[in-house]
């Protein structure tokens, strides 16, 4: 009962605090604004190159896009915590940190899923995409899984910010190397092969590609293989934030270094 | 007397720039960020036109790419500029100050032009590296020219978006979000013919449009001195604005007591 309490009622309260930033003078231009631009843009140079179709790039760019609110909040929730410098509170509770951690990432991934389908809806309006009615649960399974392994990826990353200082920096290089590498704007088969490999094994890359084989007209045992290997990759991911925490939360009280700016 | 005078400002604006620029080059997130980010959407750009292996699309777009960081640079950062002052509890201080804060703001957004400059180069130079996309030019000094002109307007762009923004406490948010709209429509990457007609005029009236043709004009052999004019005198036009809009808006924030509310 107290794990499921710390589980929602601290996620919610950790969500809400993010507010005092993520109002919605910033989340109307960075969450909404932002990935319909980035979607419009690699589509009209989708145009200009004549490679792919405009649902190519909305698909890719559109879940792109929710790897932002993924490791941004996943990240601040964790680093927000030390520039409020109740980081020290927080790891000082008896509470088991898996409810606690878990219980943040659930409204992220909520962010992370509504940005993704708010940037499909407007996308594929404005640009004229054509994606079948009955495509779109199983698409928004997709953004949803995608999303799940996004914020597996911003554990990690918030538990390096309990060591590195500047985790915007750090994800924002992180995002450009899931723009690069993921197949968002190119597929994996005209990507440099190394390339590809290293796409193989990040989040994003087998998400985008099953919801384009679903808004392509693929059904969803068709494209279970790459959701099942997303759903993995973020179990993995998340696995392993979980352990980087852990690790860096004994190494920052042995070194006396939880809270140094 | 006034040669004295001309001797001090010019001092000032040398003194505010080069600060700016040191603070600027050792941020993470400003310097290299402002470098690494437009470097990697130029890369995803050309990796797109890469797949048809069209040449003279790749050079159009290399081109173009190359000068996607001086907007990032400029309006991440200006936006955010009275906002840090803020955060920092200097911009009272600036406002307070004899000199005219135009003349504050002018040299610090041409400071993030100029990390801006590097970003042209350092694209142009991984441009070469990874993708092989050499860079023919007719005329160096006129292409040059136009690079010059891009970064000067983009940072009186700055000016305008920096005073704009003066009363908007969560500026950097608008100043991530017009990242992606100006590199479009901008034709940095597209030519503007592509995008829908109702947007023609607005690209026209962005002076990073006529930088770049000029860039791309001079490339090509031919007078890129029409699109010099137009785009000088958009430059022009952006920092009368801002600083008349300046002067309002700073009065109305000290009148209403809001110049320090962060």
């Amino acid at each position: 009962m107290t794990n499921t309490r710390i589980f929602f009622v601290g996620g919610l309260m950790s969500f809400r605090a993010q507010f005092n930033w993520l109002n919605p003078w910033i989340l109307v231009p960075a969450l909404l604004v932002s990935p319909v631009a980035q979607i419009l843009l690699f589509a009209y140079i989708g145009r200009a190159a004549g490679v792919g179709d405009d649902r190519f790039f909305v698909v890719g760019n559109a879940l792109n896009y929710a790897a932002i609110p993924c490791m941004f909040a996943m990240t601040f929730a964790i680093a927000g915590e030390r520039w409020g410098q109740t980081l020290g509170l927080v790891l000082a509770t008896p509470a088991r940190r898996l409810p606690l951690f878990l219980g943040r990432a659930l409204p992220v991934i909520v962010t992370g899923w509504a940005v993704a389908v708010f940037g499909l809806v407007v996308g594929s309006l404005l640009l004229g995409v054509r994606i079948e009615v009955g495509a779109w649960p199983a698409l928004v399974l997709a953004v949803t899984i995608t999303s799940f392994s996004c914020t597996g990826l911003g554990l990690v990353m918030g538990a390096a910010c309990l060591r590195i200082r500047d985790g915007a920096t750090v994800g924002n290089i992180v995002f450009l190397l899931l723009l690069v590498f993921c197949g968002t704007n190119v597929a994996l088969d005209d990507l440099p092969a190394w390339m590809a490999a290293v796409g193989e094994w990040l989040p994003l890359t087998h998400g985008i590609e099953a919801a384009r084989g679903l808004a392509g007209g693929a059904s969803l045992a068709d494209v279970s293989d790459s959701l099942l290997r997303e759903l993995l990759t973020g179990l993995a991911y998340g696995a392993l934030g979980l352990a980087t925490l852990g690790w860096m939360e004994r190494d920052s009280r042995r070194r006396a270094t939880l809270e140094r700016m | 007397m006034t040669v004295d005078r001309v001797s001090a400002r010019l001092r000032q604006l040398w003194l505010c720039y080069r600060l700016q620029l040191k603070i600027l080059l050792i941020s993470p997130f400003e310097g290299f960020l402002g470098i690494v980010f437009p470097l990697m959407f130029a890369t995803a750009t050309l990796m797109v036109y890469r797949v048809n292996g069209d040449q003279a699309a790749m050079a159009y777009a290399g081109l173009g790419a190359a000068v996607m960081g001086v907007w990032t640079s400029v309006t991440v950062s200006a936006s955010t500029l009275l906002n840090r002052e803020r955060w920092a509890g200097t911009l009272e201080l600036l406002v307070a100050a004899p000199t005219p804060f135009s003349m504050v703001l002018i040299p610090i957004t041409t400071a993030m032009a100029t990390v801006g400059l590097v970003s042209v180069v350092v694209t142009l130079v991984w441009n070469r590296l990874v993708f092989g996309v050499r860079l023919e030019v007719e005329s160096w000094p006129l292409f040059a020219l136009g690079v010059l002109a891009a970064t000067v307007t983009i940072a009186m762009f700055g000016f305008l978006l920096s005073v704009v923004a003066v009363r908007y406490r969560t500026a950097w948010a608008l100043g991530a979000s017009l990242e992606y709209p100006g590199w479009l429509l901008c034709g940095f990457v597209v030519p503007i013919a592509l995008l829908p007609v109702v947007l023609h005029p607005i690209s026209y009236a962005l002076a990073p449009t006529w930088a770049v043709e000029a860039m791309r004009s001079a490339a090509s052999g031919e007078s890129p001195w029409g699109e010099l004019g137009i785009c000088l005198a958009l430059g022009s036009a952006y920092a009368v604005l801002a600083a008349y809009l300046g002067v309002r808006l700073i009065d109305s924030a000290r009148r209403n007591a809001t110049l320090a509310l962060t």
